[in-house]
């Protein structure tokens, strides 16, 4: 396993945001994970990036407890939920992913922006793209320290289908091509049944962890998930 | 000749500081215009003239009192704000009205025996009022030992009275002004005053602040641009965040004695503001700023002596008419910039 989590429990101001998770992820896994608004999944980067700490259980990355060290995150690519950016932040897109590479190596900018299509624009203002392509650049700034796992926090969110579309494909190779582990949270079933090979369903407590095929092959399973998101869509409103 | 005022040697320290104090400033602006921190400068300066007065109530030299109270605040501030959720705005107005409230009571009840007057003439001539005062002190103190009293001696203790009395408000004229030049040196700035050790530490801080910003520059930038995800790189964001903070706590205050407290956040805003509108790229957008801001410094002196205009203000007037300028520019489209649009008609 290169992800180890075990017990994982945080507690905000006596609110329950998660509860005993315990799963692991394996090299090579491209692992969804699900659940309604306000089931975790944030919370659970967030202890997974180091940006949490004050939880209880323990998270190993490569054997190692993440509270040792945090030298994992240099292994790690990370694609926030929604790039929150200043249209008028002065930087190109070269110079973005320049600032977040450990080396300063050109070449493995080219390539990164490759793999994603945008090495053409490499040389725009990062505020001058639309949303679609700035999450493009946010996967290559991920890239570009050739990590090996890569964490997406709803990544696809306010996307056109277009965009949401290339985005896949582009997840996709990453995972088969160059062995890239993934971690993606997400609302859309439909993508993570179709990319995914694990599923882990969460709700503060974990209902689910294991074969994506399992998870949508079983009704009663689906049945639960339905009513949950239903019943915590209704209780957001 | 027109240029002949170059060769004095205090226009001299006065460009060398300028240039200098231009070159750290609009870059360490840049980074707090980018992090909508703009008038962070402004606030440490205001900070500053609060240590300006502490020092001299404790009778330090106030320029380095300034240096530390104004990181110190600025420091305690940022942990504060990090600690209670306070927002950067209020932060800001926190940081500068303390400082010069802080200020105004220590500069009114602070002696002007106790300032640190560099000025020999300013010595000579308050201890010659001093001396005055103890000489009439002297003599009134002898005539009253004298038993007898004429009427003649009578109408000279009147007048050593009336004389006494005139000291002691040329004295006090004295004080208030020495008070009110002060302050002014302070809020206005004194580019014509600054003496050749301040040029050398001035020199000194601006090597310093450029070789911190070589060194942290991409962190810097990272952290700039997403907080969230620098940390996710490893990047020790809030080291990296105080270090900022202290070199413009350094920059504000040395600033502070080329445009005075009042105007400090000009040099760090404005010359910024233009080049983001003409800069495709953050390297640029920094060239350009620094270019905006030493032509503004160096101009405004050059126009400023020989006019006998107040060079604080034909500085940062300089700078607004770039600012002015670069917005025609943008918004007529004669220029073809990127990025960032003003909401111009």
């Amino acid at each position: 396993m290169i992800v180890d989590i075990e017990n994982l429990s945080v507690d905000y101001s006596g609110i329950k945001a998660l509860d005993k998770i315990s799963f692991g992820i394996a090299e090579g896994d491209f692992l969804g994970i699900i659940g309604p608004n306000g089931a975790g999944k944030s919370t659970l980067f967030r202890c997974m990036l180091g940006l949490h700490t004050g939880y209880d259980g323990t998270i190993k990355f490569f054997d190692k407890d993440i509270h040792e060290s945090k030298k994992y995150l240099s292994q790690i690519g990370y694609v926030p939920q929604k790039p929150v950016i200043d249209k008028n932040f002065p930087a190109t897109i070269r110079e973005i992913l320049a600032m977040s590479q450990h080396s300063n190596n050109p070449k493995k900018i080219d390539d990164a922006l490759q793999k994603v299509w945008m090495h053409e624009l490499a040389d725009r203002r990062i505020g001058d793209l639309s949303v679609g392509q700035q999450q493009r650049v946010f996967i290559a700034k991920a890239l570009v320290n050739s990590p090996k796992i890569l964490v997406l926090d709803e990544p696809v969110t306010g996307i056109d289908m277009y965009n949401q579309d290339l985005f896949f494909q582009i997840l996709g190779d990453l995972n088969k091509k160059e062995k890239i582990s993934i971690i993606w949270s997400s609302h859309d079933l439909d993508a993570v049944e179709r990319l995914a090979n694990k599923v882990a369903c969460l709700n503060k407590t974990l209902f689910f962890h294991g074969i994506s095929e399992d998870f949508f092959s079983d009704e009663e399973m689906m049945k639960k998930y339905s009513e949950t998101s239903m019943q915590m869509h209704m209780h957001h409103h | 000749m027109v240029f002949e005022f170059l060769s004095d040697q205090s226009v001299q320290y006065a460009l060398i500081s300028g240039i200098a104090i231009a070159l750290f400033c609009s870059t360490v602006g840049l980074f707090l215009v980018l992090r909508k921190f703009a008038l962070f400068g402004d606030a440490l300066a205001h900070t500053a003239f609060g240590g300006v007065a502490f020092g001299l109530f404790i009778g330090v030299y106030p320029l380095w009192a300034a240096y530390i109270v104004s990181i110190l605040g600025a420091l305690g501030l940022t942990k504060l704000r990090q600690r209670f959720d306070i927002s950067g705005d209020a932060a800001v107005a926190i940081l500068l009205t303390s400082g010069i409230a802080v200020g105004i009571i220590l500069f009114s009840i602070t002696d002007v025996d106790d300032h640190q007057l560099d000025d020999e003439h300013d010595v000579k001539q308050l201890n010659g009022i001093q001396n005055i005062e103890e000489s009439h002190d002297e003599e009134s103190h002898d005539e009253e030992s004298h038993d007898e009293e004429s009427h003649d001696e009578e109408s000279h203790d009147e007048e050593s009275h009336d004389e006494e009395s005139h000291d002691e408000h040329d004295m006090n004229d004295f004080r208030d002004m020495k008070h009110a030049h002060d302050m002014e040196e302070f809020l206005f700035g004194s580019i014509l005053q600054i003496k050749q050790e301040n040029v050398i530490t001035i020199l000194i801080l601006c090597v310093i602040i450029l070789i911190i910003l070589r060194i942290i520059y991409k962190k810097l930038l990272y952290a700039t641009f997403s907080e969230e995800q620098a940390k996710v790189s490893g990047i020790p964001v809030e080291k990296i965040n105080y270090l900022l903070i202290g070199m413009s706590g350094v920059a504000a205050v040395t600033s502070m004695q080329l445009v005075g407290v009042l105007l400090v956040s000009a040099l760090f805003v404005i010359p910024n503001v233009s080049a983001m509108l003409y800069g495709r790229s953050f390297k640029q957008t920094i060239t350009l700023s620094t270019s905006f801001s030493l032509f503004s410094v160096v101009m405004g002196i050059i126009i400023a002596i020989p006019f006998g205009i107040e060079p604080s203000g034909c500085i940062v007037l300089l700078a607004i008419g770039i600012l002015i300028v670069s917005l025609i520019i943008k918004s007529t489209g004669i220029v073809k910039t990127t990025g960032f649009s003003p909401k111009v008609a």
